[in-house]
């Protein structure tokens, strides 16, 4: 039997990023992923007959550059997309290039508005960004590395002068409305603002700190590019085939339809993992590239962990919002503005419609009037469709895991509301519809072994990020229990299509511990 | 007002009549009360417990000469059932566990995750999966929070279980003569149940004391009549109730320590350099880095092989005869080195006693040279006494009688 250096739990991206890096370092990997693909959120399913989605996820705005150079990922980048924002009255605002470095369908005055406000978010968003690479300093042990990344962020501020430096610190942790109110007019750019904020966190514009959303978003690239987003050449379905080709250039073993039921540990230390069915596998490193509640409360025996600990991951929010629409359909949709269909399209009227949707969710209730950005895949991807029909994918917020009515009464009632809003802003979508596959939360979670169905394996919130992601003991990789690491979107700085909580894993692994 | 609203008025005021006894009466109080020459009570976790009942010396010498009766119903108590029970509590606390068998109790402790002591107390294996944990503290939450991934159930039951502590060298004859047949074959830390009156006592040979002594819990409804059989058959043997006050000497010769007198617990400190570690408040050989993990394992074993402990506690013997209950712990007269924790003159040993909390290296590396500053108060003015101060080891008094199986009578 062969032995392994390490075994990464989970081939999403994540795992499959730090089983590369690992493997690059010199480690013998092995990759357990329980469903009978890899790829996590990218992988891809057949919905409907001849129809299929390529997972949850439909566009790329974060992967990283150095992580994609570094593991080797072969995936041609596609153009910079536009965003659409329709508000249903017919009259489309169109954001071109990097999160609208130029923007159509507003008056010059508001143009010029959103330029003075993205210029400000691109800049602030800059300083948090150098965080984004590696783990978070550590309290009480800040190393080198850690100060200089600090020294950065503050001569980056003081750079461009004492007032940017105050403004950042007076935004930080604003809400999202108070800050497009002070800059913007058009309620569909507001609107646009509050939604891209929110996608996947369970704040409304107006909830404290909801700002973090946005700059969190743009702390991503695309195509070189601050802001941008992206469909790879192939589609969104060839990006987990390009990790996993990275992975086993490197020499990554990946088996899938390989559960794992429990991590072997013993007075806090790993040592392996059982699978499902038994079969025990030993390693000196276990990387979790799962999530962190999953790690920890169900895969580690709670004897392994202090009480302390336990209660900390437990307390970990992680109950996603997010709703995932398949539709296929026999012709492509009719959507106004001229690039809406080549790009995102995103139904949002004002930043008030988007507060309205979040309250139901306070309480359990989905959003009766839900705001949702839409793509067309098999526009990118033929091979989605068969030949005339085509695919949509619409992420619906806010549909909350825990629903109070359960979601089995709920979904049906749910799914009329989307089809409805999108037969508003697409006459005659709802005729060209031969499927219709919604995925709620509780859904995802079980198709995509995800607890809470949550976009980031937990909140994406200022008590859950940095040091205290997932949570203080467990949040730069290394955990309470020697041996086993976190890799996966739970850990910093998040989720999203990005490959750093892996690759940042695998990095510290491999320099011994020492960040 | 209509009879609805009156008798709804006084449903909620009848609610509330607890907060007309705000401190709470011990199943023994009437006992007690009954007692009580000086009425000198205090509170003990919410109770209203006795100081002194009739004179603190006799008191005293009632546990080392006679029989001394000691009410201990105010002890926080949990019983931790279920078939996980055994696991989850060698998670919890510092000791083996699986090597407590059924019959025995375990003096032991339990950290948080960062290895500083929450508490210490006695645990009783009343069966396979049935244990009883008793402390001073209230730990509900956290004994909750630590049952996440077991099979265990949980309650307290301070308020429904009555406890007695029967100490001193004639304790084994008032047993004896009030009908508890078999108590002889008892050891240090065994637990046995008798019945009585119907409902079931659990006699342990256990105590605070350092002397021959046994300790007693029963239901709530049981307490008077098991206080009664015992005080009928002890007049013979010069059986007494006592106060805290002469407990807390004996406790003192005996070396224990008492949470929050003697050390701070975790979660009641409000400063972040009063936690201690079980190495600090002289607790090192509970800690058992050979079983399976537990809360704070990780922290203490770092902490040993990093020699980042900071304290040590200490017995001290000081010269002269003012007790030097917090008093400062002085390094060649000049450089603090800690504070004196509980302090008596002991009528046993003759001695001027003390435990102390030391600052390491003082009482590891320096052991010599050592000084206390006693503030004696003499009629509104202090005389200051710097006194030369001897680490001795703990226990202070040693009494043959406490281990020998059978017990001696008198
Ligand atoms: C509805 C939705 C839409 C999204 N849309 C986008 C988007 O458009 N763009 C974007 O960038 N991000 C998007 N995200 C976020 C992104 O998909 C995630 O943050 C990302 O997938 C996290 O990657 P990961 O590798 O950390 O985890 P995952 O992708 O969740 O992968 C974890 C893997 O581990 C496996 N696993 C779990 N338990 C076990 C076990 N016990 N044994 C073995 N294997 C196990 C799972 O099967 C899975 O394959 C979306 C998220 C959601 C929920």
């Amino acid at each position: 039997m062969t032995s392994f250096d390490a075994i990464v739990i989970g081939a999403g991206h994540n795992g499959l990023a730090a089983a590369t890096r690992l493997a690059k370092g010199g480690r013998k990997v092995l990759v357990l992923e329980a469903a009978n693909a890899p790829g996590g959120a990218t992988r891809g399913r057949e919905f409907a007959p001849g129809f299929r989605s390529a997972g949850l996820a439909h566009l790329v705005n974060r992967l990283d550059a150095d992580v994609a150079r570094d593991i080797g990922l072969d995936l041609a980048g596609g153009a910079l997309l536009p965003t659409t924002v329709l508000d249903g009255s017919g009259k489309a605002v169109t954001l071109h290039g990097a999160y609208g470095e130029s923007i159509d369908g507003v008056s010059a005055d508001e143009a010029a508005a959103f330029a003075a406000l993205r210029k400000k978010l691109v800049f602030q968003a800059g300083i948090l960004k150098r965080f984004l690479r590696r783990p978070p300093p550590q309290i009480g042990a800040i190393s080198l590395g850690d100060l200089s990344t600090l020294a950065g962020a503050g001569l980056g501020l003081l750079r461009k002068g004492r007032g940017e430096g105050r403004d950042f610190l007076r935004m930080l942790l604003m809400n999202v409305a108070d800050v497009a109110d002070e800059y913007l007019a058009d309620d569909r750019l507001k609107g646009l603002l509050a939604f891209d904020a929110t996608l996947g966190i369970h704040l409304g514009p107006r909830s404290p700190t909801s700002l973090l959303g946005l700059y969190y978003r743009l702390t991503g690239e695309a195509a070189g590019k601050t802001g941008g987003q992206v469909v790879p050449a192939g589609g969104m379905a060839s990006i987990a085939p390009a990790f996993v080709r990275a992975a086993e250039k490197a020499g990554v073993t990946i088996r899938c339809s390989a559960p794992v039921g429990r991590i072997l540990a013993d007075r806090g230390r790993a040592s392996g993992v059982v699978m499902r069915d038994g079969t025990e596998i030993t390693a000196p490193v276990v990387v979790s590239a799962i999530h962190p509640q999953t790690t920890f409360l169900h895969l580690v025996d709670p004897a392994e962990s202090g009480t302390g600990f336990v209660r900390s991951v437990k307390n970990v929010r992680s109950h996603g919002n997010v709703a995932k629409l398949d539709l296929a359909l026999d012709r492509v949709p009719d959507f106004a503005g001229p690039e809406a269909r080549n790009g995102r399209i995103v139904l949002v009227c004002s930043m008030e419609q988007v507060e309205t949707a979040f309250n139901p969710a306070k309480y359990g209730e989905f959003s009766p009037d839900p705001v949702m950005e839409i793509t067309l895949p098999s526009l990118a991807d033929p091979s989605l469709a068969p030949s005339g029909g085509c695919t949509l994918s619409a992420l619906v917020q806010y549909a909350p895991y825990r629903l109070k009515a359960g979601w089995e009464a709920g979904k049906p009632a749910f799914l009329k509301i989307v089809l409805d809003t999108l037969e508003r802003h697409a006459p005659g979508i709802s005729r060209s519809i031969v499927a219709a596959d919604l995925m709620t939360p509780v859904d995802i979670e079980a198709e995509y072994n995800l607890p809470g169905g949550h976009w980031h394996h937990g909140e994406l919130q200022a008590d859950q990020l940095l040091v205290n992601r997932p949570t203080g003991a467990a949040s730069g990789y290394a955990t309470p229990i020697e041996g086993l690491y976190l890799a996966s979107a739970g850990a910093h700085p998040g989720g999203g299509i990005s490959g750093l909580p892996g690759w940042n894993a695998a990095r510290h692994i491999l320099s011994g511990g020492k960040p | 007002m209509n009879a609805l609203t009156t008798s709804a008025a006084g449903l909620r005021r009848a609610a509330r009549n607890h907060i007309r006894t705000p401190r709470l009466e011990t199943p023994f109080h009437e006992r007690l009360a009954a007692l009580s020459e000086v009425n000198d009570w205090y509170s003990w976790a919410g109770y209203k417990a006795p100081h002194s009942l009739f004179d603190g010396e006799l008191e005293y010498f009632a546990i080392r000469s006679t029989a001394a009766l000691f009410d201990i119903s105010p002890m926080v108590k949990y019983r931790i059932t279920g078939p996980d029970a055994e696991r989850y509590l060698n998670r919890l606390t510092l000791r083996d566990v699986r090597k407590l068998a059924v019959g025995r109790v375990q003096y032991t402790a339990w950290c948080d995750d960062h290895g500083h002591v929450l508490d210490d107390g006695t645990l009783f294996r009343l069966g396979e999966a049935d244990f009883r944990l008793c402390c001073q503290e209230r730990h509900l939450p956290w004994l909750l929070d630590s049952a996440f991934g077991f099979s265990v159930d949980i309650r307290e039951e301070t308020e429904e279980i009555a406890g007695l502590a029967l100490q001193g060298p004639t304790s084994y004859a008032v047993l004896r003569d009030a009908g508890f047949a078999g108590v002889e074959a008892l050891k240090p830390f065994a637990v046995v149940s008798f019945q009585h009156e119907g409902g079931e006592v659990t006699i342990s040979r256990t105590g605070f004391t350092g002397d021959l002594g046994y300790e007693l819990f029963v239901p709530r409804a049981k307490a008077l009549s098991l206080w009664d059989r015992l005080w009928s058959a002890g007049e013979l043997h010069a059986i007494r109730a006592i106060g805290y006050g002469a407990l807390n000497q004996a406790r003192i010769e005996a070396g224990f320590i008492v949470a929050n007198t003697d050390f701070v617990t975790a979660e009641g400190a409000l400063r972040a350099d009063r936690e201690r570690m079980p190495d600090e408040i002289g607790l090192d050989w509970l800690v058992d880095p050979d079983k399976p993990n537990f809360n704070g394992r990780k922290a203490i074993l770092d902490a040993r092989r990093n020699q980042t402990l900071k304290y040590i506690l200490v017995g001290l013997e000081i010269e002269g005869n003012i007790p030097a209950e917090h008093a400062i712990v002085y390094h060649r007269k000049k450089h603090e080195a800690g504070i004196v924790t509980a302090g008596i003159w002991s009528p046993t040993t003759k001695r001027n006693i003390a435990i102390a909390s030391l600052e390491r290296p003082y009482g590891s590396k320096f052991t010599e040279d050592l000084w206390v500053e006693i503030y004696a108060m003499r009629e509104l003015q202090y005389q200051k006494l710097m006194k030369r101060a001897k680490i001795v080891p703990r226990p202070f008094v040693k009494l043959a009688r406490r281990t020998a199986t059978p017990p001696g009578l008198k």
